[in-house]
């Protein structure tokens, strides 16, 4: 399992193919690349900074990464978040799942995403015309958290 | 013990960090709120926050969470990473 929060940007191809190591007992692999988009709550949005508390944020994405490992059968994980200045179009995070079929390693990709956006500590800062403003938590993130809820 | 603020609390607050003795008597996440709200009136802002969420030792907590002498103990509005 790999877990990294970092201010650089990555770059996929590598990610997937460091994960995978050429393991011949991996059938399938699933991969969610998280962007910066222009626009947000109907306001351009034209660059971002992530907040995080250091630390807190790794424990944290260790432990929603291992949920994932006991509940499904997968065979490995990573999850890469970047924090700092970002603009639209940039890569804000990676979350990639190995395993033997796609059931398992879908459902723990999403689980993984799912539930690092309402646990995970990073927040969002956004520039608009009207200026800096922090993103509100959204309620749809907390139901799709809480349909992985066991 | 260690105090941390983030993000919108933190600007709010214009404070990041800050060691504070830990008074007798507070024993729990809920007694040491009062006991900063009550210290500086900027730090209403703990009691009147909607959703307000914390850690102690970098674990999230509740109202009723012990806390200790030594402890880390963060406050900070809902998550917005991914």
């Amino acid at each position: 399992m790999v877990v990294r929060v970092q201010e650089a940007d990555f770059e996929v191809g590598a990610e997937l193919a460091a994960l995978r190591r050429d393991d011949p007992q991996i059938g399938a692999l699933t991969a969610f690349v998280g962007l910066v988009r222009e626009m947000n709550e109907g306001a351009g949005v034209s660059e971002m900074t992530l907040e995080h508390y250091p630390g807190m944020t790794e424990r944290e994405l260790e432990a929603i990464v291992g949920e994932a490992r006991r509940r499904w059968a997968v065979l490995d994980a990573l999850v890469i978040h970047r924090i700092g200045r970002l603009l639209p179009t940039d890569q804000i995070v990676l979350v990639a799942v190995v395993g033997v079929h796609r059931g398992e390693t879908f459902a723990a990709c999403q689980f993984i995403i799912d539930t690092l956006k309402t646990r995970a500590p990073f927040w969002k800062r956004e520039v608009t015309p009207a200026g800096g403003r922090w993103v509100d938590a959204r309620a749809a993130d907390d139901q799709a958290a809480e349909r992985w809820q066991e | 013990m260690k105090i941390l603020y983030f993000a919108s609390l933190r600007e709010a607050l214009g404070c990041g960090s800050e060691e504070v003795a830990l008074p007798a008597g507070v024993a729990d996440i809920a007694g040491l709120m009062a006991f900063l709200a009550a210290r500086d009136e900027k730090w209403q802002v703990l009691r009147t926050r909607r959703n307000l969420r914390y850690a102690v030792n970098q674990e999230m907590a509740r109202l009723d969470t012990p806390v200790a002498d030594g402890d880390e103990v963060a406050f900070f509005p809902p998550v917005t990473g991914g």
